[in-house]
C-alpha cells in the first residue's frame, strides 16, 4: 500500500482487527516484527510525526462534561487543524446539539462527534476502528465520502469494519483476517 | 506552549463541571483534621503539640485521594489515546494536567489549612510559614501522586495501590513540612526546612512529569 490508498480490514469478531490498528498506531507492541512510520518505529515517533496519525478506536475521546462544540474546538486548536469546526458541525448534522454536553447525546450522535474530531486532525494516516457501528445510512455515506476525499488528497487510510458494502467503493485494498 | 495552555483551560473547565469530585478531598481534609481532637484530648497544649502533624498527615492523604483519578477519566473515554497521538510532548501535557489539578485542589487546601490550624491552637504568627510550607510541599505531593496515578491508570481499584506506591516516597516532604511548622510555632527560623521543601518541589516538577508520561504510555500499551 502507498499514499492515496484506503484499505478495508474485515474479519470475524476476535480475529484481531482492533489489535492490528492499535499496533499500527503504536499503542500496542507487535509480538514479532516492527511497525515503522517514515523509518521510525511507531512507538518511538517524535511528537510531530505522531500528529501524522489519526486513530479512532472504540473509545470516542470526547469529554462527557464538555459540549460538542467545546470538544471540537479543543481538538481543532490542539491539532492546529485546517478545517473549521463550524463546517463540520453542519456536515455531521450536529448543529442542533452543538451546545449539549456529550453525556446527553445518543450513541450515533456521539459517534459522529468523535468522527468530527478525528476529521479535524491534519493527519496523513487514518486508522479507523469500526467507524460505522452506530451511524445511520447518511452517516455512513459521509464517512465513505471523507475516505475518498482523503485518499484523493494523497492520504492513507486503514479501516476495520463489519459494514463492508458501505465502504467498499472508497477502498482500493481489502484485507480479510 | 499553546497546547500547554489549552490542556490547562480544558481541565479547569472540566473541574468546574464536576466540582463535587473536587470538593470530596477537601471535605476529607477538614473532617479528618477535625475528628482528631475528638479521638485525642481537647486540651489546648496537647492539641498544639499534635496540630502540625495532624495537619500535614491529613493534607498528604487528601492530596493522594484527589489525584487518584487524574488520568483515569482520560484513559476511560479515549482522550488519552488522542493526547498521546498529538503534536505536543506528552510530558508537557502531563505537567499541564498536574498544574491544573494543583490549582483547583491544592490552592483551596492552602486556604483551608490556616482555619484548621487555628482550631488546633497553633499561634497566628506560625500561619504564614504554614501556608508557605504547604504551598511548597503540595506541588511535590501532586507530582508524586500523579506518578502513582499514571502507574495505576489501568488497574482496578487504583486508589489503594497509589497509597502503597506513593506514601513511602512522601516521607521527606512530611519531615520538612512538619519541621518548618514546629519551628514556626516555637518562633525559631524556618528557612532551612523551607529551602529543602523548595528544592524537593523543583526536583519533582522537573523530573516527575517525564516519569508520569512514561508511565502513562506504558499503561496505554
Amino acid at each position: 500500500m502507498g499514499p492515496g490508498q484506503a484499505a478495508l480490514v474485515t474479519g470475524a469478531n476476535g480475529s484481531g482487527k482492533t489489535t492490528l490498528l492499535r499496533v499500527l498506531a503504536g499503542m500496542a507492541l507487535p509480538a514479532a516484527g516492527a511497525v515503522t512510520w517514515s523509518g521510525t518505529p511507531v512507538n518511538r515517533l517524535d511528537p510531530l510525526q505522531r500528529a501524522d496519525i489519526a486513530y479512532q478506536g472504540h473509545l470516542d475521546g470526547l469529554k462527557k462534561e464538555l459540549t460538542v462544540s467545546e470538544n471540537m474546538a479543543f481538538y481543532s486548536t490542539f491539532w492546529s487543524g485546517r478545517q473549521e469546526p463550524e463546517e463540520l458541525l453542519e456536515e455531521l448534522r450536529l448543529n442542533e446539539c452543538r451546545d449539549r454536553q456529550v453525556r446527553y447525546l445518543s450513541a450515533g450522535q456521539r459517534c459522529r462527534a468523535a468522527l468530527g474530531c478525528m476529521r479535524l486532525k491534519p493527519a496523513k494516516l487514518w486508522l479507523l476502528d469500526e467507524p460505522l457501528t452506530n451511524l445511520d445510512a447518511r452517516g455512513a455515506e459521509l464517512v465513505a465520502g471523507w475516505l475518498t476525499a482523503h485518499t484523493t488528497a494523497g492520504g492513507l487510510a486503514i479501516v476495520a469494519t463489519h459494514q463492508r458494502e458501505q465502504l467498499v467503493q472508497a477502498a482500493s485494498v481489502e484485507i480479510e483476517l | 506552549m499553546a497546547s500547554f495552555l489549552l490542556i490547562l483551560r480544558r481541565d479547569f473547565r472540566l473541574a468546574f463541571r464536576r466540582w463535587s469530585e473536587l470538593a470530596t478531598p477537601l471535605m476529607f481534609f477538614v473532617i479528618v483534621a477535625s475528628l482528631f481532637p475528638l479521638a485525642a484530648s481537647p486540651d489546648a497544649s496537647q492539641l498544639r503539640d499534635a496540630g502540625s502533624a495532624v495537619l500535614w498527615m491529613s493534607a498528604l492523604l487528601s492530596s493522594l485521594l484527589a489525584l487518584d483519578g487524574l488520568f483515569r477519566s482520560d484513559a476511560e473515554d479515549g482522550s488519552m489515546e488522542q493526547l498521546i497521538l498529538s503534536p505536543a510532548p506528552l510530558g508537557l501535557i502531563v505537567l499541564a494536567k498536574i498544574l491544573a489539578h494543583w490549582v483547583v485542589s491544592g490552592v483551596p487546601l492552602l486556604l483551608l489549612a490556616p482555619l484548621i490550624a487555628l482550631s488546633f491552637y497553633l499561634p497566628a504568627d506560625a500561619l504564614p510559614t504554614l501556608i508557605i510550607a504547604l504551598a511548597l510541599a503540595t506541588p511535590t505531593l501532586s507530582v508524586l501522586a500523579a506518578i502513582g496515578a499514571a502507574l495505576t491508570v489501568s488497574a482496578r481499584g487504583g486508589g489503594a495501590i497509589i497509597g502503597l506506591l506513593v506514601l513511602p516516597l512522601t516521607a521527606p516532604v512530611l519531615i520538612f513540612g512538619t519541621r518548618a511548622t514546629e519551628l514556626a510555632v516555637t518562633g525559631a527560623s524556618t528557612l532551612g526546612p523551607l529551602y529543602l521543601l523548595a528544592a524537593l518541589a523543583v526536583f519533582a516538577l522537573s523530573l516527575g512529569p517525564l516519569a508520569a508520561s512514561a508511565a502513562v504510555k506504558v499503561a496505554m500499551e
